[in-house]
């Protein structure tokens, strides 16, 4: 088996596949702490399946399905952010978008039927069919994300923690808001190169959920966040290289695990008292 | 500097005037109790001296300046918090958070902030439970730990929304009795608001009552009388005083303050 692996790690796809997937994890767990912090899961989901309407409306229009999706996540990402504070929370709004977007997807998909094998990759991640080009556009965009987000992340945090204090020691919550969620609608699209449009919650969301659950102070939290997301990347590509089933299931399915044992642990020590 | 001063303030919201021609001038180093029903607008004031809502007419100046501007010489304990239940994030890390929380750059912890954070912990006698999750807290616990925050830089003005709210009585003392310890240590001028006067009876100067939209501010004894604050509400009140207790009553019988409507505005 372990011959499989050295032999596997030998090739250019699985060496690409291990370089983007890292910078996705990183990315997606140390946004994904913001996202927990903030309550914004729904939003997060909703921005990367707006990216799918993206994606399929990028092939119509003749742009590359990375440059869509940018286009439409940020772009929506900037209007949740500037609908308020309390709106980027609110389930009727950001589902009306989201419903509206993959509307808008299926009529790409309709008009432009060429899309079709270019959709299954979309949504369930290429993980091995990434190119240089796309690497090197992964690293950089990630890197400027997280040059964003160290700018402005003292500040996010407080307004996410304690808005109405935040507020009163002078931030603007809805600059930060949207200057947020422009991040994160870079981070969803990054992310689904990788694993996909509907597997993005695997790399924002839980790395980030199981650091919340466990971690008590903000910079361990980010640690363990980004240690985990990395782990399982690297875990579930090797996996895929060794029994043939798909990283983006390992991925998930080591996840799952986690958070089951990490639940099932707290559950335990709160029925046997503190 | 006088630390707050309030003349003909008028703020209306979505139409409705709140407050009309509230006048009121704290000195250094009082006590305020801040009363009045539902409604009354305790805490649109508040938002108006922290700065976050401004004035539709009249002034407020803190420290003689606009709100908002006071920065760290104001500390604010706002109503009412939560939102942690599902993460195991520590007192200690919110404060640690809100502790030059507004300015750029990653959150790293200074040492200096890091002293800080310890004494206003102190200082508030949370120290001792501030490395747990604060969703496990306890609704006292929680409290003097936001207490605490609003400590951050040592204020020269303290505002209090409704801290008492939801505690039970035992918890209701060990705040206020915080609180007044506070006083006692750096002579801070105290913006106390509260649904029930009994608890604060002994430690404020002064109160500021709110009904109506309008304001009246003088001590205790001139300002909860039936005469006062029947002008205020604009129809007739009683007001009992059963053993240094003080219960104020409509005409119809209904405490005014009852604290099983406890309903607010925002």
């Amino acid at each position: 088996m372990i011959d499989k692996l050295t032999n596997y790690l030998g090739y250019d796809f699985v060496q690409n596949a291990l370089i983007a997937g890292t910078f996705a994890a990183i990315l997606g767990a140390i946004v994904g702490y913001f996202v927990i912090i903030r309550n914004a899961g729904f939003a997060a989901h909703a921005l990367s399946h707006i990216g799918f309407a993206g994606a399929a409306g990028a092939a119509v229009l003749g742009l590359t399905s990375l440059e869509g999706m940018l286009l439409l996540t940020v772009g929506a990402g900037l209007f949740m952010g500037a609908a308020g504070d309390k709106v980027h929370r609110n389930d009727l709004a950001i589902g009306m978008v989201l419903s509206m977007s993959l509307g808008l997807g299926t009529l790409f998909l309709s008009l432009y039927s060429g899309f079709a094998g270019q959709a299954k990759a979309i949504l369930f991640g290429n993980i091995f069919g990434v190119s240089g080009r796309q690497i090197a556009q992964m690293i950089v965009l990630s890197l400027l994300s997280l040059a964003a987000l160290a700018l402005f992340s003292r500040r996010l945090l407080f307004a996410s923690t304690q808005p109405r204090l935040a507020e009163a020691r002078g931030l603007s919550l809805v600059a930060l808001s949207m200057s947020f969620m422009a991040v994160l609608g870079v981070s969803v699209t990054l992310t689904s190169q990788i694993v996909g449009v509907l597997l993005v919650f695997t790399l924002i969301i839980a790395p980030a959920g199981i650091a919340l659950r466990v971690c008590r102070s903000f910079w361990r939290g980010i640690f363990l966040a980004v240690a985990l997301g990395v782990t399982a990347v690297w875990l579930g590509i090797l996996l895929d290289c060794v029994t043939g089933y798909p990283a983006t299931f390992w991925i998930t399915a080591l996840f799952f695990i986690l958070y089951a044992a990490v639940e099932a642990y707290y559950r335990f020590l709160a029925r046997s008292g503190p | 500097m006088t630390p707050l001063q309030i003349s003909d303030l008028t703020i209306s919201l979505g139409g409705n005037e709140i407050l009309s021609g509230v006048n009121a001038t704290i000195e250094e180093g009082e006590f305020i109790g801040i009363f009045g029903p539902n409604g009354a607008g305790k805490t649109t004031l508040v938002r108006a001296i922290i700065g976050t809502l401004p004035p539709t007419r009249g002034e407020i100046k803190v420290l003689g300046r606009p709100p908002g501007q006071a920065g760290r010489q104001i500390g604010y304990m706002p109503q009412g918090h939560g939102g942690f239940d599902s993460t195991a994030l520590s007192a200690r890390a919110l404060i640690e958070a809100a502790c030059e929380g507004d300015r750029w750059g990653i959150p790293w912890t200074s040492k200096k902030s890091r002293t800080e954070v310890e004494r206003v912990l102190e200082v508030t006698e949370a120290a001792g439970y501030a490395a747990r999750p604060f969703a496990v807290l306890s609704g006292g616990e929680r409290q003097r730990v936001m207490l605490a925050q609003a400590l951050l830089g040592d204020p020269k003005i303290l505002v209090l929304d409704e801290p008492l709210a939801s505690l039970d009585p035992r918890n209701q003392a060990l705040l206020i009795e915080c609180v007044a310890r506070v006083k006692r240590l750096t002579h801070t001028t105290i913006l106390f608001v509260a649904h029930d006067m009994n608890p604060l009876m002994r430690v404020m100067d002064r109160v500021l009552y709110l009904a109506g939209g309008k304001g009246v501010l003088g001590r205790l004894d001139d300002v909860v009388t039936s005469a006062s604050l029947s002008k205020l509400y604009g129809f007739e009140i009683e007001v009992v005083r059963v053993e240094n207790r003080v219960f104020v009553i409509s005409a119809e019988g209904n405490v005014a303050e009852s604290e099983c409507t406890h309903h607010d505005h925002d």
